[in-house]
């Protein structure tokens, strides 16, 4: 072998590797800030917390409220509405999961793991479909729960994706009542 | 080479060479051989059978300019931000001097790219641009492709209207699919959980960066194209075996095809002029002119008319494959259509280059032609039956196409006869055009 002499590298070797891990590191620190500047900024990621009087909700009516830029649908549902939801626990639900950060991870979709209270008359969901982030129309599709106008994702009473291109049923943010009339959102 | 002039070979052809006259001219092209380049790049020997498919090029260069001058123009006036964009926007209509009509060539200006550019494309698919020794060319005529559709996707943004909104919405959505990574990089995208501000300044950074782009990656695909020289309607290459069978050939770009090519754009740009003159807004959506809602998502979201195709491709992965869901499987089909259009040139096995002398391949290429605006068609209506049955055999077809009909057929099929050259076919078809004494 040529290089018999230098098993260990020579000096020359030395402050190439030395040089070029510097570049490397040196352009990474310079590309980072570029890269990074696009993520959300110091006011976007302030984490807003909103309240939401629902006193004046009437049992069938929906509200929606902008939160995180994103709408959040508050529907206090009839008893044939929380009837029909339950039912639907039996039936073939394309994500078993129930989506709600309130609750565990593996927690499944059941309609009492969906609702917002014990009587289950309160459904709170980030209203997105879970397809492309559409808006869905309620009281729509085959389901009578939601539908969505883009790719035709059908969701039932408790916002599971029943059938159409969405993956998962429409997603629970943090959400409680802190009053009676009131729900706090994150 | 043995006559007087000097010689040069430009894409192996041999071509008379630019020689410096004027003392001024000499001085210059020994330090900077710029007249010379130009000189070549304007003189280059041009196949003389280009027929009128071999005008989309011209188009689409007066395209990416016009683009450019009256996007710079658009600028001026406009202000991008949530509260300011959509005013700026009407502004530029109503009171700016001629704004509106700036407006209006830049908006339909997007159109007339991309007629340009499908009609450009689908010449090289039939008559084999992309195959050797022009791969590379094909590469980065997709690549401008591409860049093409992420800008006016982006300029589309601008106007924030409802489709604008929707439309981002929707289609920063795709890259949500991706698994692990997908939320991440969507956030990274929007500059936030939702399209807001943040994204709408960068997609007014990125849709000014992007034209410039797309010109630095046009010279490059004229150099290589010029590198190898242009295909022609036979697919058979012009002789270099002497300047003499190489004329017989050929005539110089300039003055032939610089003509040509401005009498095509001529009545190109008059339907172009009619369309904005007359019709404006015949390939809008009237739900643009309502500012942009995130709380109401307009009842049927349809893209511009050239990304229907690729649209459908999305809504027609109604299922899952296998660990894929439906969502990423949409995603994946749509960008994998691109992607085997790129990988055309490895998936043709066929060394015939023009469907001219492919009798089955001609069948097979029209179908193809027929799919893409089957697709079309079906990514403007609803994603209803029988619409995504229609879009899945379409789909199905392009897949097929690529991956199936390209490498098959070259196997099988028998090609008819070709010409042995240019100045053959040229001959047999123009009879009573004489050559030149």
């Amino acid at each position: 072998m040529a290089h018999v002499e230098h098993e260990t590298g020579t000096r020359r070797d030395f402050l190439y590797v030395a040089t070029t891990a510097a570049g490397v590191v040196a352009t990474g620190a310079v590309v980072w800030p570029l890269i990074n500047q696009m993520n959300p900024s110091a006011d976007v990621q302030a984490l807003a917390q909103i309240q939401v009087d629902v006193s004046a909700m009437t049992p069938g009516s929906q509200m929606t409220v902008l939160f995180l830029g994103k709408p959040v649908f508050i529907r206090r549902r009839t008893e044939e509405e929380i009837a029909q939801a339950a039912a639907d626990d039996e039936a073939n639900l394309p994500d078993p999961l129930a989506r709600n950060v309130n609750l565990a991870e593996d927690a499944p979709a059941t309609d009492a793991n969906r609702a917002l209270d014990e009587g289950r008359e309160w459904l709170v969901m980030i209203g997105v479909c879970t397809h492309l982030g559409c808006v869905p129309l309620a009281e729509a599709g085959d389901f009578d729960g939601w539908f969505c106008p883009c790719h035709g994702s059908h969701y039932d009473k408790s916002g599971r994706i029943r059938r159409g291109p969405a993956p998962e049923n429409m997603h629970i943010p943090v959400a409680e009542f802190i009053s009676d009339t009131v729900i706090q959102l994150g | 080479m043995k006559s007087g002039t000097p010689h040069e070979e430009i894409s192996g052809i041999p071509h008379d060479a630019y020689e410096p006259k004027t003392p001024a001219e000499k001085w210059l092209e020994s330090r900077l051989p710029i007249i010379g380049l130009l000189h070549t790049t304007l003189t280059i020997p041009t196949p003389k059978n280009l027929n009128w498919m071999w005008i989309w090029g011209v188009v689409l260069v007066f395209a990416l300019v016009m683009q450019i001058v009256t996007g710079i123009v658009l600028v001026m006036h406009y202000q991008p931000g949530v509260d300011t964009a959509f005013a700026s926007v009407e502004h530029i209509m109503r009171n700016v001097n001629a704004g509106w009509a700036f407006r209006y060539v830049h908006s339909n200006g997007a159109s007339l790219f991309f007629v340009a550019v499908y009609a450009h494309i689908f010449r090289n698919l039939y008559y084999g641009g992309y195959k050797y020794p022009r791969e590379v060319t094909w590469i980065i005529g997709m690549l401008i492709y591409l860049l093409m559709m992420a800008t006016a996707f982006m300029g589309y943004v601008l106007p924030w209207g409802q489709m604008s909104f929707w439309g981002a919405t929707v289609i920063t959505g795709l890259f949500g699919a991706i698994p692990l990574i997908g939320d991440s990089i969507q956030t990274w995208l929007l500059g936030g959980p939702a399209v807001d501000n943040p994204t709408l300044t960068r997609f007014f950074s990125l849709h000014y960066l992007l034209p410039f782009m797309i010109l630095g990656l046009t010279i490059l695909h004229v150099w290589a194209f010029h590198h190898t020289g242009n295909n022609n309607p036979t697919g058979v290459e012009v002789r270099r075996t002497s300047k003499e069978e190489a004329e017989r050939d050929t005539v110089p770009f300039w003055p032939y095809f610089v003509i040509k090519d401005l009498y095509a754009l001529v009545f190109v740009l008059v339907i172009f002029a009619i369309i904005v003159g007359f019709m404006p807004n015949y390939l809008g959506h009237p739900d643009n002119y309502i500012e942009a809602d995130a709380l109401v998502t307009p009842a049927h979201i349809v893209p511009e008319w050239y990304f229907l195709p690729f649209y459908a491709i999305l809504r027609a992965i109604t299922f899952d494959i296998l660990f894929i869901d439906s969502k990423l499987g949409g995603v994946i089909a749509m960008f994998g259509s691109i992607l085997v259009m790129g990988a055309a040139p490895w998936l043709d096995t066929s060394r015939v280059r023009s469907g001219r002398y492919r009798p089955r391949f001609k069948i097979f290429f029209w179908l193809f032609v027929l799919a893409f605006f089957v697709l079309m068609w079906c990514g403007a209506m609803p994603p209803e039956q029988p619409f995504v049955i229609i879009s899945q055999i379409a789909t199905l077809y392009w897949f097929a196409y690529f991956l199936v009909v390209l490498p098959v057929l070259g196997l099988t099929e028998k090609p008819l006869p070709m010409p042995a050259t240019i100045e053959e076919d040229f001959r047999r078809r123009h009879p009573d055009i004489k050559p030149a004494e």
